[in-house]
């Protein structure tokens, strides 16, 4: 058994969901007790869908245990396919129904229904959500691809490439998509199909005409490339263009692959002058610490060092799956590389690490909100607020532009750095009157202000509380207590920190005003 | 010639119920834990499930609140089921591991699940162990959320019915009042000052805001139930002598009046008094009511099952602002507790019992409500084909009880009828 107070992955069957709901014409025929239907929610409230999922639960109860729950499923697959005519239908159970081994598959089976049927076999207790998605992604196109033989290609036609991964539910799959679409037409290369996402199970079945595959989100997609790449001999694009230099490099290895002139494509984004220009001075070898999904965290990685000056000071993912891919570009950074799917841990990693920035999911959003550090969200998990209402690509060279906005809005300006250093003794600049932009009540800080301990009165997770409570508090000197206070409040609690574990590795009892400035003079950079 | 009318009274108490089977579309009972984890301070809700238990609990909550949890799960894997590891000692494992981080604890609900159940995990023995070795700290108590049992506030009826096991024997002879249900802390403190002012006491609630202060209950406890859906935790208050006091649920000036009322008569208060005592909060929550009346008269509601507050609500709704329930749906009616709000529904409201949701849909779809309270699956969707919606969980986190949340409650109704109306695009 494992304790978990929050996790990163559903249950594989919620993948299988992302595909289903993510198609046209396919219908998913789930064994699962009603409770099971919350499912729906994540996609008619986070995602604003304005369908219902496509799946059938058969909503099986206590009483129905000891009598027919096999009569149940095949019910409910006669029903939803009369009431929904799809092209093909995914029959599977979750994790309580795997419990009673009904056996969807041979129900199913048995039942000869007129539609092309995939039985899925999800292991609720071993696998999660992502591998669920990739399975069910694999299993499906599998079947519609079975007897399929490729078009004859016409000469000199277009070169034509599959876009596969985007899902239902994904973080900003659908603009991604259109950005990448786009980008493809610049090259001269035709999208013969995009699935998951929009396809009907007829277009999976015209996977094999396509010159080559994108797999854009390989969390999703690799099982299923590998596949095809077997299959019909299909070449797949791994490079997974988030951030500048990586869509200049899948432009190049597209452009390798199909034929083509990639310069017609190698137009830019704002993101390298941006960086370059000097109020972006201050990112310089600011701390960032990046979790997510594999893929999106080691994207991020290289977007954050190259190309915006950031030092990477912990990179890690939820998905072991992926930790091979990881670990490599952990090494690549110089640190060490944090595959965990448990969020305790990786709260105490920003909490030993001190970012100045925060790269992840929700949660490290959640996390960093009480940490007081500034963050940004890269990666599913997802929320409502991952769903603008605005175009905002994470992939091409408009995504880098919403990257580069994303990341960098958090932090205090460059400019205002300056202000806020000449002015902080200024009365109208003082702490109680809190942040300009945020609500006039001020919030505690990290650290304190005013040297106070932050309050953790409403603290009730189940990690120890984020600031240890201070026996240290008479190791500041008054003098020193009062120094501390003229530093600006966004780098107080750093200092305080700081300062503490300077004092502390040194044995010292109490923090002078010396000690104080031996600190930063230790710390500096 | 015209028909002979039937002679029945107008209510709906003795109309045919429409009972229906199949896809259900709601949630199980472990969502209470979202809200009794907020009310119970000092008490933690250990789910023993799946992964998807986990997910539902943050999902739910992550669309609704954002909160620190006092809840987990311990998740059941390969190896528990496979035999290679012993549950009960996984479980004893995750339990110290929990109770070693937070010593605060001092009340422990393990929640049983879907999986729990159908492979037998018996948390009953579980509970009794863990209380055994951590007694003197922590009491362990255990409850079903699981789906295949409970449909979504059956959760807190379930865990209620465990406290009332475990509450301590009242032993006076005196008369005591319990308010039963987990209410928002704001509307049980004007409860309490209104029974104060009526002079009754001593009143008790469940459950209590912490652990140690949970009541007592004995053969002169006299009960009022707060929520519609405890039928298993007054059984179990019965069971220990206890008395229920029959009302109706306290939505709206008429609601709470009559279940102040039932307190009142059985304490043996003196009319004129109780009267003057709730005479200003009768009148400010008519004044609120007032405000959303315009917007509610004459507009049709229907009900998908959610909550059981269906019935209630439904009867406020039509006796105090107007409005004419078309379809009321309610995973489960408990005609008993029910009897005094069904007479008080319109005749001709449609009762519905348990679930097809599609069916369901086809007659929504065919009766075109102008406002259908509904679960979050459904919402958007529905809002898609042109039909205005009320998301029934609001109405289980909201402050809605009481003279002084009528108007909120109203309005709550009112909100998204007048967004249609102002919307433009």
């Amino acid at each position: 058994m494992q304790l978990t107070v929050w996790t990163y992955e559903g249950p594989p069957h919620v993948g299988a969901m992302r595909i289903a709901t993510a198609m046209q014409g396919v219908h998913y025929v789930l064994h699962a007790p009603q409770g099971d239907t919350y499912a729906d929610l994540l996609f008619t409230m986070i995602e604003r869908r304005g369908q219902r999922p496509p799946v059938t639960y058969t909503t099986f109860q206590a009483r129905d245990l000891g009598k027919d729950t096999a009569e149940l499923f095949q019910q409910a697959a006669r029903d939803a396919y009369a009431r929904f005519q799809p092209q093909a239908m995914l029959v599977g159970a979750s994790c309580t129904a795997e419990l009673i081994q009904d056996d969807p598959a041979g129900l199913a089976e048995a039942m000869r229904l007129p539609c092309p049927v995939v039985a899925l076999e999800l292991p609720s207790y071993q696998r999660k959500e992502n591998w669920g998605a990739a399975e069910t992604f694999y299993q499906l196109a599998r079947r519609m691809c079975a007897d399929t033989v490729p078009a004859p290609r016409p000469d000199g036609g277009r070169p034509t490439a599959n876009i596969l991964g985007p899902t239902a539910l994904g973080f900003r799959h659908r603009d991604d998509v259109i950005e990448i679409t786009r980008l493809l037409d610049r090259l001269g290369i035709a999208v013969n199909v995009t699935a998951p996402l929009g396809a009907t199970p007829a277009d999976l079945a015209r996977l094999g005409d396509a010159d080559f595959n994108i797999c854009l989100y390989p969390e999703i997609a690799d099982t299923l490339c590998r596949w095809l790449e077997r299959r019909f001999g299909q070449k797949t694009v791994r490079t997974v263009p988030i951030g500048h230099g990586a869509t200049r490099d899948l432009i190049a290895e597209v452009a390798a692959i199909a034929g083509v002139d990639a310069t017609v494509a190698l137009d830019t984004s704002n993101l390298p002058w941006w960086s370059r220009s000097v109020d972006s001075t201050y990112l310089t070898n600011k701390r960032v610490f990046i979790f997510g999904d594999a893929t999106h965290a080691i994207a991020a990685a290289r977007v954050a060092r190259d190309e915006l000056g950031f030092e990477v000071v912990g990179l890690g993912c939820y998905n072991r799956e992926f930790a091979r891919d990881l670990r490599v570009a952990a090494a690549l950074y110089g640190v060490e590389p944090l595959v965990t799917d448990d969020y305790l841990a990786v709260e105490a990693a920003i909490q030993t690490l001190q970012p100045e920035l925060v790269l992840g999911t929700q949660m490290e959003r959640h996390i960093a909100k009480r940490l007081r550090i500034p963050c940004a969200v890269i990666s599913a998990p997802v929320h409502v607020q991952d769903f603008p209402a605005r175009y905002a690509p994470q992939m091409g060279f408009e995504g880098a532009n919403v990257l580069f906005d994303t990341w960098v809005h958090p932090l205090v300006m460059g400019l205002e750095e300056h202000l806020l250093t000449m002015f902080r003794d200024d009365f109208e600049f003082s702490d109680a009157g809190g942040a300009s932009h945020l609500p006039s009540a001020p919030l505690p800080l990290a650290g304190g202000v005013g040297g106070g301990p932050v309050s953790t009165a409403n603290y009730d997770g189940t990690s120890p509380p984020l600031t240890p409570p201070r026996a240290e508090e008479d190791l500041w000197s008054a003098d020193a207590e009062r120094e501390l206070l003229k530093i600006p409040f966004f780098v107080r609690g750093k200092a305080r920190r700081n300062t503490e574990k300077f004092a502390t590795e040194r044995n010292l009892s109490t923090i002078t005003l010396d000690t104080l400035y031996d600190a930063k003079a230790h710390y500096a950079r | 010639m015209t028909p002979a009318l039937p002679a029945t009274t107008p209510g709906c108490d003795a109309a045919p119920v429409l009972r229906e089977r199949g896809q259900r579309e709601v949630f199980c009972g472990l969502t209470g834990i979202i809200w009794l984890h907020r009310k119970v301070q000092d008490a933690f809700f250990l789910v023993v499930g799946s992964r998807t238990c986990a997910h539902l609990l943050q999902s739910a909550a992550g669309v609704m609140i954002f909160a620190e949890p006092r809840f987990a799960t311990a998740i059941i894997e390969e190896r528990d089921l496979a035999g290679m590891a012993d549950c009960n000692e996984e479980l004893d494992r995750v339990v110290d591991r929990l109770l070693a981080r937070r010593p605060d604890i001092k009340l422990l609900f393990l929640v049983g699940s879907c999986p729990s159940e159908v492979i037998k995990l018996d948390l009953t023995r579980a509970a009794a162990r863990l209380s055994v070795k951590h007694a003197g700290v922590t009491k362990i108590l255990n409850y079903s959320g699981s789906g295949i049992e409970t449909t979504f506030t059956e959760g807190e009826d379930a865990c209620l019915a465990a406290l009332v096991a475990d509450l301590p024997a009242d032993t006076t002879d005196a008369p005591s009042l319990m308010i039963v249900g987990a209410l928002p802390d704001v509307v049980e403190d004007q409860f309490l000052r209104l029974f104060a002012d009526l002079g009754i006491a001593p009143v008790h609630v469940l459950p209590a805001r912490r652990a140690d202060d949970m009541p007592p209950v004995g053969p002169h406890t006299r009960f009022l139930l707060a929520q519609p859906f405890l039928g298993e935790t007054a059984r179990t208050l019965e069971d220990r002598g206890a008395r229920r006091l029959d009302a109706l649920f306290p939505f709206g000036a008429e609601g709470t009046t009559d279940w102040l009322h039932a307190a009142a008569r059985s304490f043996g208060i003196d009319e004129m008094h109780f009267r003057r005592v709730i005479a200003p909060g009768r009148e400010r929550a008519k004044r609120a009511i007032e405000h959303s009346r315009d917007r509610l008269a004459g507009k049709r509601i229907t009900f998908l099952p959610d909550s059981q507050l269906e019935v209630p609500l439904a009867r406020f709704l039509a006796t105090e602002a107007g409005m004419i329930p078309v379809e009321v749906g309610t995973p489960y009616l408990h005609r008993r507790h029910l009897a005094g709000e069904l007479a008080l529904l319109p005749a001709g409201t449609l009762l519905s019992e348990g679930q097809d949701v599609d069916r369901q849909l086809d007659r929504l779809r065919a009766a075109r409500p102008d406002l259908t309270v509904c679960g979050l699956g459904l919402a958007n969707p529905l809002e898609a084909e042109g039909l205005t919606t009320k998301w029934a969980i609001e109405l289980v986190f909201s402050p809605i009880h009481g003279f002084d949340q009528a108007g909120d409650l109203a309005e709550l109704f009112a909100r998204p009828l007048r967004r249609r109306d102002v919307l433009r695009v």
